[in-house]
C-alpha cells in the first residue's frame, strides 16, 4: 500500500512536527504527518508550557535572537489559531521568573545572566536581578526563604495541551493527512522524491521534515544529515485546581489558566519514562513549598515524567540535507516557546525548498564538527 | 433524599456552612450531609456546576468539602466528630486553606 | 500511627474480603502483616461497616452479609496490624508502599505486596448523571450498610446486575419504597447466557438468585428500558426511560462492578482486556502472582467474581507469600481452597452474559459526560478519536479527560470503548491509561516531607 502525491512528509507529530505541518499547509503544501501510536514515548505531552526567553543563549548567542523571535511572534500566532479554529491557547506574557532559595543560588542565576548578556553580538535586551522585598511586590505569596530570583519581561506562557489539541483541529480542517501509528522504519530518495517506509504502509512525498525529537538522531543518517542528541528525562508534579494565585509563570511552578499549579523540574540522566521517582518528586514539592508556603495543603493530583528532547549542546538544529536535498531536520528542546518560529519561519523555508541561512545557519549541526580553539 | 432509620444516636452536632446539622458517631461527614437533606456540597472547578456525592467509597471525588479549614476533603472518608466544621467548596480550591 | 513499622513481610492493601482472609492467613502463618484501608472501618464494600453498622435487625442486610463479620474478627484477631484510616497512594515495584495517616505520609516496605483493592461500580454515563440525586447503587448500599440511611423520597433504580436486585431487597426490607427499577440488561443477552445455564444452576447464586428476583418484583415495578436520563436544573426532578417521564428525587444506577486498577497499574503490573467482562483486569499466575516479581492481587481486583471467591483468592496468595518467605511455616493445603474458589465461580459466566450491559449505555454520545471531572463530552472524545486520537493516552492530552483527581477511574473504560467504537478497533487495541503514582491524592506538603537522597536533590536542585 503506497500513500504519494504529498509535497511534504514530515515525521513526527508532536508540537513541532504539527507546528511546522501547519506552516506548510498555509503555504499551499500537500502534507502527510507520520506519527507514532497512542504509548509512544511523546515528548510534546511532557512540557511546561513555558515560552521562555530569560537564560537562553549562553553558548551560543544567536539562539537568544532566534528565541525573542519567536516570543514576539507568539501573540500574532496564537490569534491565527484562534481564528480558523475558535480555540483560545490562552498565551500570556506578562514577563516570569527564576526565583532562588538561596544567595548561592542567586549569585549563580546572576551569573549565568551576567555571562549570557555579555556574549559578543547578544541580542540587546533586560534580565534584572532583584532581591526578595522586590520579588515580593510583583509575587506577594512568596516564602521568606525566596531570597529573589530574575525575572525577564519576555517570559510567558501557554496552554500548551490546548496548543496542541488547537493545531490538530486546525490540520485536520486543512486537509492534512495526519496518520498515527505510522513509525518510520527508512527513508529512500528514488525517481526524485522521498520513499518512507512505515509500520503502516510506505509513504512517498516531494520533500521531508524530520521532527521526530530524539528519533531524529535514528532518521537523519538515512537522508544524509546528523542529529546528536542527548535525551534526559524529566518529572513533573500536578496538582488539583487552585483559585488563581500565581499571575507570573517561573521556571519550576507555574499556574496554569485551568488552574492548577505545575512544578517541575528535574534533570535525571535515565531514558525510561515509566514510574515516579518519589524522592525527585518530593524534592519539587519541598522546593515549591519553601517558594509558596500556601501550597502546603494543596493535593498533588498526579505525577508524570516525560523524556526531554535534548540536542548534544541544548541549543536546537536546524539543516537541510546536500546528499539529499529537499530533506531538513528540525531538532529542539523548546517545542512550545519556538512553535511560532516553526510554523510562521520554518515553515515557508521549507516550502520554498531551502533554509535561510542568515536566520538559521548557527544552528547547523556542522558547529558539531568545528575543531576547539587552541 | 435519605433518612435514617433509627433517629436516636444522632447526637453530634456539626457545623455546615454555619448552620447546625446533628450526625451519628460513625456516620461519614457525607452521610451526615446527606441524612441532613443537604442536595448538593460543592460546585465544580470546571464549570460551577453543582454536585453531591455519587458513590460513597472514595473513586468519585465529587463529595469534596473543607473541613477544619482544610479544603478538598473526600467527605466519604472521613469520620465525623463533635464540632467539626464543614463548608461546600465553590469551584476550586483556595490555596492556603 | 505510632505502632506502624517500617518493614513488613507482608502489606495487603485493601480491607474487604480478600484483604481480611489474606492478611489473617499470612499472620497466623508467622508473617509479620500489616493490612491498610483507607475507610474508617474494614469490610471492602461487601462487608461495609460489618462492625459497626447500625442495622442490627439481620434480615435486612442478610445472611451473606453477617457472613463478613467472622472474616473481620479473625484478621483482627490473627496479630495482623489492621490500619484503617490509611490511604495508600503508592506501590512500586521495589515493594515500597506509599501511605498517609491521619495526613502524615509514611513510606513502608514489604517482601510481599497483595493488592486487594477490589472493584468500583462500572460508569454509567448517561444525560444528566452528574445531577445531584443521583448516586450508584452502591452508594445506596453503603449508606445502609454503614450509617444505617435510607431513601426517604421517590426512589427510582435503573440497570442491570445482581448488586441491583440485592440492594433493592435489602432498602425494602428496611422500610424503603423504590417506585420502580428499570432494567436496561437486553432482552438479547439470554441467548449468549443461556449455553452457561446448566452451570449457574448448579451454582449457590441459583436459588438465592431467584428467591432476590421474586422478593422484589413483589413489590416494585420492573420495567424494561433501553435508555434512561436524569433530568433537572441542579438537581433529579425526573427520571426519563425509553421518553416515559417518570418524577423522581434519587435515581441509582448501577450496571455491574469492575476490577479497581489503579493501584495494580501505577505499580507497573500488566494488565488486560477481559472481553466477556468488559472490562480490563490484571495478568495473574495460579497463585495471584502478578508481572511485578512479589506483587500479587486478589479479590475483585484480579477479576470479578464476588465476595466470597474473593476471601479464596486472598489465601491463596497469601499461602504463596508464606511459601515463599517462610517455607516451613504451617500453612492450610491449597487444594481445598482452589476447589472452593472453583465451585464459587461456577455460574458466574452465566451472570456476566446474562447482565452484559447494552452498548448505548456503555458508548455515550453527545452532550453525555464521558469524564465527569473535567466536564469533558462523549461527543467530544468521538471527534477526537475520528480526527485521528488513537488511545486515551493521547486523548487525555487534547481534552484533559482523565486528568481530574478521580484519575479516569469513572471514565477509563468509556473513553477506551468511545475510541475503539469510532477507529473501528478493539479495547484491548486501544489499551488503557498509563498510570502512576499517586493514585489517590497527597497534599505537597505530605510528600515534600518523605525522605530524599542526595541524587534526588541533586536532580531538582541544578
Amino acid at each position: 500500500m503506497v500513500a504519494s502525491g504529498y509535497d511534504v512528509a514530515v515525521v513526527g507529530g508532536g508540537l513541532v512536527g504539527i507546528a511546522t505541518a501547519w506552516g506548510l499547509a498555509r503555504e499551499g503544501c500537500r502534507v502527510v504527518v507520520l506519527d507514532e501510536g497512542d504509548r509512544a514515548v511523546r515528548a510534546s505531552r511532557g512540557n511546561f508550557a513555558l515560552v521562555w526567553v530569560q537564560s537562553k543563549g549562553l553558548g551560543l548567542a544567536p539562539y537568544a535572537g532566534w528565541t525573542i523571535r519567536s516570543s514576539n511572534a507568539w501573540r500574532g500566532f496564537s490569534d491565527l489559531l484562534k481564528q480558523e479554529t475558535g480555540l483560545d491557547v490562552s498565551f500570556q506574557r506578562p514577563g516570569g521568573f527564576h526565583l532562588a532559595l538561596s544567595e548561592k543560588e542567586l549569585e549563580a542565576r546572576a551569573d549565568a545572566v551576567r555571562r549570557l548578556h555579555a556574549q559578543p553580538g547578544i541580542v540587546d535586551y533586560k534580565t534584572e536581578i532583584l532581591g526578595h522585598a522586590e520579588v515580593k511586590k510583583m509575587l506577594p505569596d512568596i516564602g521568606p526563604e525566596v531570597v529573589g530570583g530574575s525575572y525577564c519581561a519576555l517570559d510567558g506562557h501557554v496552554n500548551s495541551l490546548r496548543l496542541f489539541r488547537t493545531l490538530h483541529t486546525a490540520l485536520n480542517a486543512r486537509g492534512v493527512s495526519y496518520r498515527p501509528s505510522h513509525r518510520v522504519e527508512n527513508i529512500a530518495k528514488e525517481g526524485g522524491e522521498f520513499r518512507l517506509s512505515t509500520t503502516g504502509g510506505e509513504v512517498r512525498a516531494g520533500r521531508v521534515a524530520l521532527a521526530a525529537g530524539n528519533a531524529n538522531m535514528r532518521l537523519a543518517p538515512m537522508v544524509g544529515l546528523e542529529a546528536p542528541m542527548k535525551p534526559e528525562r524529566g518529572q513533573i508534579v500536578v496538582t488539583e485546581r487552585v483559585q488563581p494565585f500565581l499571575h507570573y509563570p517561573m521556571s519550576a511552578v507555574r499556574q496554569t489558566d485551568e488552574g492548577t499549579v505545575m512544578i517541575g523540574d528535574s534533570k535525571e540522566e535515565s531514558i525510561d519514562p515509566a514510574g515516579l521517582r518519589l524522592g525527585i518528586a518530593a524534592t519539587e514539592a519541598e522546593r515549591a513549598v519553601r517558594r509558596f508556603p500556601l501550597l502546603a495543603n494543596v493535593n498533588v493530583v498526579r505525577t508524570w515524567s516525560a523524556i526531554r528532547v535534548m540536542t548534544k549542546d541544548g541549543f536546537p538544529i536546524y539543516d537541510e540535507s546536500e546528499t539529499h536535498p529537499g530533506a531538513f531536520v528540525l531538532c529542539c528542546h523548546s517545542g512550545v516557546t519556538l512553535c511560532a518560529n516553526h510554523a510562521l519561519t520554518v515553515a515557508p523555508m521549507i516550502a520554498r525548498g531551502a533554509l535561510d541561512k542568515a536566520l538559521v545557519a548557527p544552528f547547523s549541526a556542522r558547529r558539531f564538527h568545528v575543531p576547539a580553539a587552541g | 433524599m435519605f433518612r435514617r432509620l433509627d433517629e436516636k444516636g444522632a447526637t453530634l452536632l456539626l457545623k455546615v456552612d454555619g448552620q447546625e446539622i446533628r450526625a451519628r458517631d460513625g456516620d461519614t461527614v457525607a452521610a451526615a450531609l446527606l441524612a441532613a437533606g443537604i442536595k448538593h456540597i460543592r460546585t465544580t472547578p470546571v464549570s460551577g456546576k453543582p454536585r453531591a456525592p455519587y458513590c460513597l467509597m472514595g473513586v468519585c471525588f465529587d463529595c469534596l468539602v473543607t473541613i477544619d479549614g482544610v479544603g478538598s476533603r473526600q467527605a466519604c472518608l472521613v469520620p465525623v466528630r463533635e464540632g467539626m466544621s464543614v463548608e461546600t467548596q465553590q469551584g476550586k480550591r483556595e490555596a492556603g486553606r | 500511627m505510632t505502632d506502624l513499622a517500617s518493614a513488613y513481610d507482608l502489606a495487603v492493601i485493601g480491607g474487604g474480603p480478600a484483604g481480611l482472609a489474606a492478611a489473617s492467613l499470612a499472620a497466623r502463618a508467622g508473617l509479620s502483616t500489616v493490612l491498610f484501608d483507607e475507610t474508617p472501618g474494614v469490610g471492602g464494600q461487601i462487608y461495609r461497616g460489618i462492625t459497626s453498622t447500625p442495622v442490627t435487625n439481620r434480615a435486612v442486610l442478610g445472611e451473606d452479609y453477617w457472613a463478613g463479620a467472622a472474616l473481620a474478627a479473625e484478621a483482627t484477631a490473627s496479630g495482623a496490624l489492621i490500619a484503617t484510616g490509611a490511604t495508600v497512594w503508592s506501590l512500586d515495584p521495589s515493594l515500597q508502599v506509599g501511605v498517609s495517616i491521619a495526613g502524615r505520609a509514611r513510606l513502608i516496605h514489604a517482601r510481599r505486596i497483595i493488592v486487594a483493592t477490589g472493584s468500583l461500580e462500572r460508569p454509567f454515563p448517561i444525560p444528566g448523571w452528574t445531577l445531584p440525586g443521583v448516586m450508584t447503587a452502591g452508594a445506596a448500599q453503603t449508606a445502609l450498610k454503614a450509617q444505617g440511611l435510607v431513601p426517604s423520597g421517590r426512589t427510582v433504580m435503573a440497570g442491570s446486575g445482581p448488586l441491583l436486585w440485592l440492594l433493592a431487597a435489602q432498602l425494602l426490607r428496611a422500610g424503603a419504597k423504590v417506585e420502580a427499577i428499570l432494567d436496561t440488561a437486553p432482552r438479547l443477552n439470554w441467548l449468549r447466557a443461556l449455553a452457561h445455564l446448566p452451570d449457574f444452576a448448579l451454582s449457590p447464586y441459583w436459588s438465592k438468585g431467584l428467591a432476590l428476583l421474586r422478593e422484589v418484583k413483589a413489590k416494585v415495578p420492573v420495567i424494561r428500558a433501553s435508555s434512561v436520563e436524569a433530568h433537572g436544573d441542579g438537581q433529579l426532578r425526573e427520571v426519563v426511560a425509553d421518553g416515559r417521564r417518570q418524577p423522581a428525587d434519587l435515581l441509582l444506577l448501577h450496571q455491574g462492578v469492575v476490577p479497581n486498577i489503579n493501584l495494580a497499574m501505577a505499580a507497573g503490573v500488566e494488565h488486560r482486556w477481559n472481553e466477556r467482562q468488559l472490562c480490563f483486569e490484571p495478568m495473574l499466575d495460579q497463585d495471584f502472582g502478578s508481572s511485578v516479581p512479589g506483587i500479587a492481587v486478589a479479590g475483585d481486583g484480579a477479576g470479578i467474581a464476588g465476595g466470597t471467591a474473593a476471601a479464596e483468592r486472598g489465601r491463596l496468595a497469601a499461602i504463596a507469600a508464606v511459601r515463599a518467605l517462610k517455607p516451613d511455616a504451617a500453612a492450610p493445603d491449597p487444594q481445598a481452597i482452589r476447589q472452593a474458589l472453583q465451585r464459587e465461580e461456577m455460574g458466574r459466566a452465566f451472570l456476566d452474559w446474562l447482565y452484559r450491559p447494552p452498548v448505548a449505555l456503555r458508548q455515550p454520545v453527545g452532550e453525555t459526560l464521558a469524564c465527569r471531572c473535567e466536564e469533558v463530552t462523549a461527543g467530544q472524545v468521538r471527534h477526537m478519536a475520528r480526527i485521528g486520537c488513537e488511545g486515551p493516552n493521547q486523548m487525555k492530552a487534547f481534552l484533559r479527560c482523565g486528568m481530574g483527581p478521580c484519575q479516569g477511574r469513572l471514565c477509563g473504560l468509556t473513553v477506551t470503548e468511545l475510541i475503539a467504537a469510532e477507529r473501528e478497533t478493539s479495547p484491548a487495541e486501544v489499551g488503557y491509561w498509563r498510570l502512576r503514582p499517586p493514585v489517590k491524592p497527597i497534599t505537597l506538603g505530605e510528600l515534600a516531607s518523605l525522605p530524599i537522597a542526595e541524587a534526588e536533590r541533586k536532580a531538582v536542585e541544578r
